[in-house]
C-alpha cells in the first residue's frame, strides 16, 4: 500500500504503476519464482490485463501482434531463467522488424546474481545482440525511471524492442515511486525532420523523372497512419508508380492505381522489372534487404536513388544511394508534397505514360497464374477465396513463414496499414497464431486470420490453450501440403530433388486437435466444398482450426533465385504462356 | 519443372549472395567513441563489433567524465570505406553511445601507446638493450641481473619497431595498453 502523501512503494507496485502510467493495457506473460511479487500486485489491480500465455516465446509474438496492428508498444513479463532465453527468438524477431515492445523479466535477487542459482541465466548478457537497449536494475530507487525510459527507447526513433531485467529483491525493496513526466530524455532524440535541401534535390528529381518508382517499407507503417494517408496523396498526386516490401504491404492500398504488388525474391514480375528498369528509385522506409535487391551488383544499374530512413545506420549499408534523407517517413512526406506543390506539382506527363504502358506490358504477362485444379485445393486458389470471401470485412491476417507466407502476400489485398502482421527479417515459424491471438486481444470484435502451413503452426500450438481461455476467436487457415514447401522448393531447384527431410510426417489430425481444445475444427480437401467451409470458418462464434488440404508439389513464383538480379526471375506456369518480350533474360 | 543446370561453384547454392559486392582497399581508422559509463556499455560495443564481423585491432577504454557519468572507448579497426561508414553509423545509432569521432579523417591527431617490456639477456646482449631503450627514449623500471623491463610511451609504429629490435636481444615479455588517441586543436 502506498504511505500517505509520499511515493513510497516497493518495486513491484511501481512495476504496475509504471505501466499504467505509460499507458499499458494489456501485458502477455507467464509467472514463475522470480516475478511473484509483481503477479501479486497484478492480482492486487484491475486497471491493467494479464493474458496467460502457454509458453514465454508466445508471449512475445502477442506483443508483437499487438503491437503492430494497434501502432502502440507491446508489453511483456517473463520470469528469469529459461522464461528470458524462451523470449530470445522473439526479441530478435521484433528487432529484424523494428517492432516496439518492452519485456520485462525477473531475474534472482541481487546477492546471487553470478553464483549459479535456481532459475539464474545472465539475461542481459543473452539478449544484448538482440534487443535495442537492456538494462538490470539494481537499485529500486532506479526502476520506476528505467522503465520510463525503456518504454521511450522502444518506440523514438526506429522501433525496437528492449527488455528491463529486475531481480527479486529489488521488486520486493521500498522505494519513492518516479513519476514519467520527471524523465530526462537525455541524449538518445533521434532525428525526425528531414534535412529540407535534401527533401528539395529529390522534389527536383521528382520533377525530372520519366520512369520513377516508389520503393516503400515497414518504415512507413511504423511512422503512424498519418504517413500512410501521405504516402496515398503523394502517389496519386504524381502518378508514379508504387510497389512495397513484404512488410510494407497496405500502406498503400492495393486497389489504388499506382499499386504493382510487392517486389523482391517472390515479388510480381511487374514490380521487379520497374525497379530494375527505373531512372528514379524513391525508396521510403524500407532497407534494400537481400531479398529484395538479388544480385547487389546488378541492382536497378541505371537508376538516381533517393533513400528516406528514420536510421542512419540503413542508408549506403547495402545498396549505394545517391540521395539520402535522414527523418521520420511522415515528416519528410509532408515536407516533401509541401515543397512539390509549391512549385507547380510537375511531373514528366508523356514520359509518365510511356513508362506505364512498358508497365501494363509486363502486367500483361500475369505473373501469378497458375494451373488450377478441379480434384486439388491449389494454395493460390484457396487464398484467393479467403480474399474474395473476407474482402471488405473488418480484417486483419498475421501468417506463419514458408511459401504460404508469399502466396498471402501475393493473393491478399491490403487497403490499410496495420492489418497484415508476418514475421519478415527474422522469418521466425510460429510467430502467426501467437500473433493472432495479440491482434485479437487488441481488436476482438475483428475478424482475425491466421495463414499458416502445418509445419509453422505446430511450432507454437499449444497458445490455442490461450485462445481458448481469453475467448479469442482467432480462424487458423492452415494450408496443409504435408511438406516443408519453401525448403523443399529449393531442394528441387538447387539440390537436385534432394528432399532431405522436407516432409511432414505424423501429423495429428486437426480437427480431433481442435476438439480437445474445445473448439471447432474443419477439414476441407475438394475446391467444390472450400467456400462453404470458408464461410463456416468465420461464421463460428469461436477460434477455428481449419485444415486446408492443399497440393503437395507446388512451387511459388515468381522466384528470383539467389545470386540472380532482380530482373531475372523464374516465372514457372505463366512463362508457358508465351506472352513475354521483355528485355532482360528470363530463365526457365 | 526440372531443376536448374547450376554451375559448379556458382554461388547460387545458398540461400544468400555469397559474393562481396564492393571489394575496395582495406583502410586503418582510429574511433573515438562517448558513452554512457554505465555496465555493459562496452559489451553492447563490442558485441556490434564481433556481431557484424568487424575488426578490432586495438581498443583502450576509461571514464573520462566522472560528474557526466562518461566513458571514452578508442578503436582502431580496419576495412574498406563503406564498411568503415557502417561502423560509425551502427555506433552511432546505439543508445548508449553520445558521441562517434573518426581522428583517421576529422583532421590531424595525436595517437599515444603505453609498453612494458621484459628483456632477458646477458653479456653483450644486455649492453646493447640497454643502449637502445637510450636511443628510444624509454624508460628502465625494473632491472635484476637477468632482465630489464622497460617502459616506452609513443605511437605504435615506434613501439613495433622497438620490440622487433629486442626480439633477437631476448625479448621475454611485453605488455601493451593499445592506443589513446585525440585529435589536435579544437
Amino acid at each position: 500500500m502506498t504511505k500517505a502523501n509520499t511515493g513510497m512503494m516497493t518495486g513491484a507496485k511501481m512495476i504496475v504503476k509504471a505501466l499504467k502510467d505509460q499507458g499499458v493495457e494489456v501485458v502477455f506473460g507467464y509467472p514463475g519464482g522470480a516475478v511473484l511479487p509483481i503477479y501479486d500486485e497484478i492480482f492486487l489491480q484491475n486497471d491493467i490485463r494479464h493474458v496467460l500465455v502457454r509458453h514465454e516465446q508466445g508471449a512475445i509474438h502477442m506483443a508483437e501482434g499487438y503491437a503492430r496492428s494497434t501502432g502502440k508498444v507491446g508489453c511483456a513479463l517473463v520470469t528469469s531463467g529459461p522464461g528470458a532465453t524462451n523470449a530470445v527468438t522473439g526479441l530478435t524477431d521484433a528487432l529484424l522488424d523494428s517492432i516496439p515492445i518492452v519485456v520485462l523479466s525477473g531475474q534472482v535477487p541481487t546477492f546471487m546474481i553470478g553464483t549459479d542459482g535456481f532459475q539464474e541465466a545472465d539475461t542481459v548478457g543473452i539478449t544484448r545482440p538482440c534487443t535495442k537497449m537492456n538494462w538490470l536494475v539494481k537499485d529500486t530507487e532506479k526502476l520506476a525511471e528505467t522503465l520510463h525510459m525503456a518504454f521511450h527507447v522502444a518506440q523514438t526513433g526506429r522501433p525496437g524492442p528492449v527488455l528491463v531485467d529486475i531481480p527479486k529483491d529489488v521488486q520486493f525493496g521500498e522505494g519513492e515511486y518516479f513519476p514519467k513526466e520527471k524523465l530526462r530524455l537525455g541524449h538518445y532524440q533521434p532525428r525526425v525532420k528531414g534535412d529540407l535541401d535534401q527533401i528539395t534535390r529529390l522534389v527536383e528529381l521528382i520533377e525530372n523523372a520519366e520512369r520513377p518508382v516508389f520503393y516503400t517499407g515497414g518504415g512507413v507503417i511504423n511512422s503512424g497512419p498519418g504517413a500512410s494517408q501521405l504516402l496515398r496523396e503523394l502517389v496519386d498526386a504524381t502518378g508514379f508508380p508504387i510497389t512495397s516490401t513484404l512488410m510494407g504491404l497496405g500502406a498503400y492500398p492495393a486497389s489504388g492505381k499506382g499499386w504493382l504488388g510487392m517486389l523482391g525474391m517472390h515479388g510480381l514480375y511487374e514490380a521487379n522489372l520497374a525497379m530494375h528498369g527505373c531512372d528514379l528509385m524513391i525508396n521510403i522506409g524500407a532497407r534494400f534487404d537481400d531479398r529484395i535487391t538479388g544480385r547487389v551488383k546488378d541492382f536497378s544499374p541505371h537508376s538516381v536513388k533517393a533513400h528516406i530512413d528514420i536510421d542512419p545506420s540503413s542508408i549506403n549499408k547495402v545498396i549505394r544511394v545517391d540521395l539520402p534523407i535522414v527523418g521520420d517517413v511522415g515528416h519528410v512526406l509532408e515536407d516533401l508534397l509541401r515543397i512539390w506543390k509549391s512549385r507547380g506539382r510537375k511531373v514528366q506527363k508523356p514520359a509518365l505514360a510511356k513508362w506505364w504502358g512498358q508497365i501494363n506490358e509486363w502486367k500483361a504477362v500475369n505473373c501469378l497464374d497458375y494451373k488450377n485444379s478441379e480434384k486439388t485445393i491449389k494454395p493460390q486458389y484457396a487464398l484467393q477465396r479467403l480474399e474474395a470471401l473476407t474482402k471488405g470485412m473488418d480484417r486483419y491476417i498475421t501468417t506463419e513463414v514458408g511459401q504460404h507466407q508469399m502466396w498471402a502476400a501475393q493473393f491478399l489485398g491490403f487497403e490499410a496499414p496495420n492489418r497484415w502482421m508476418t514475421s519478415g527479417g527474422l522469418g521466425t515459424m510460429g510467430y502467426g497464431l501467437p500473433a493472432s491471438i495479440g491482434v485479437q486481444i487488441a481488436h476482438p470484435e475483428a475478424l482475425v486470420i491466421n495463414v499458416a502451413g502445418e509445419a509453422s503452426w505446430l511450432m507454437n500450438m499449444q497458445e490455442m490453450g490461450t485462445a481458448m481461455q481469453f475467448r479469442a476467436p482467432v480462424k487458423q487457415f492452415i494450408l496443409n501440403n504435408e511438406r516443408l514447401g519453401m525448403v523443399r522448393q529449393w531442394q528441387e531447384l538447387l539440390h537436385g530433388e534432394r528432399y532431405s527431410h522436407s516432409w511432414s510426417e505424423s501429423l495429428p489430425d486437426f480437427v480431433k486437435l481442435a476438439e480437445a481444445f474445445g473448439c471447432k475444427g474443419i477439414k476441407c480437401s475438394d475446391p467444390k466444398d472450400l467456400d462453404d467451409a470458408i464461410m463456416e470458418m468465420i461464421r463460428y462464434d469461436g477460434p477455428v482450426i481449419f485444415d486446408c488440404l492443399v497440393e503437395k508439389h507446388e512451387n511459388c513464383f515468381p522466384m528470383i533465385p539467389s545470386g540472380k538480379p532482380h530482373n531475372e526471375m523464374l516465372l514457372g506456369e505463366a512463362d508457358t504462356q508465351g506472352v513475354i518480350k521483355a528485355a532482360g533474360a528470363v530463365l526457365v | 519443372m526440372s531443376a536448374l543446370k547450376i554451375k559448379l561453384g556458382s554461388s547460387s547454392h545458398s540461400a544468400y549472395d555469397l559474393r562481396d559486392p564492393y571489394a575496395e582497399v582495406i583502410e586503418s581508422h582510429t574511433l573515438a567513441i562517448i558513452v554512457d559509463n554505465e555496465s555493459g556499455v562496452l559489451a553492447r560495443v563490442i558485441g556490434l563489433f564481433s556481431g557484424r564481423g568487424y575488426n578490432i585491432d586495438s581498443l583502450t577504454v576509461a571514464e573520462v567524465d566522472h560528474e557526466g557519468r562518461k566513458s571514452r572507448i578508442t578503436i582502431v579497426t580496419r576495412g574498406t570505406p563503406q564498411v568503415i561508414e557502417q561502423i560509425k553509423a551502427q555506433l552511432g545509432r546505439l543508445v548508449p553511445v553520445h558521441e562517434v569521432h573518426d581522428l583517421t579523417v576529422e583532421g590531424p591527431s595525436v595517437q599515444r601507446e603505453l609498453a612494458l617490456i621484459k628483456v632477458a639477456g646477458k653479456g653483450e646482449q644486455r649492453i646493447e638493450a640497454l643502449r637502445l631503450c637510450e636511443i628510444f627514449r624509454a624508460k628502465v623500471v625494473d632491472s635484476t641481473l637477468e632482465s630489464f623491463v622497460f617502459e616506452m610511451t609513443g605511437t605504435p609504429e615506434k613501439i613495433d619497431a622497438f620490440a622487433d629490435l629486442m626480439r633477437p636481444l631476448g625479448l621475454h615479455e611485453i605488455a601493451r595498453t593499445g592506443v589513446a588517441a585525440l585529435a589536435r586543436g579544437v
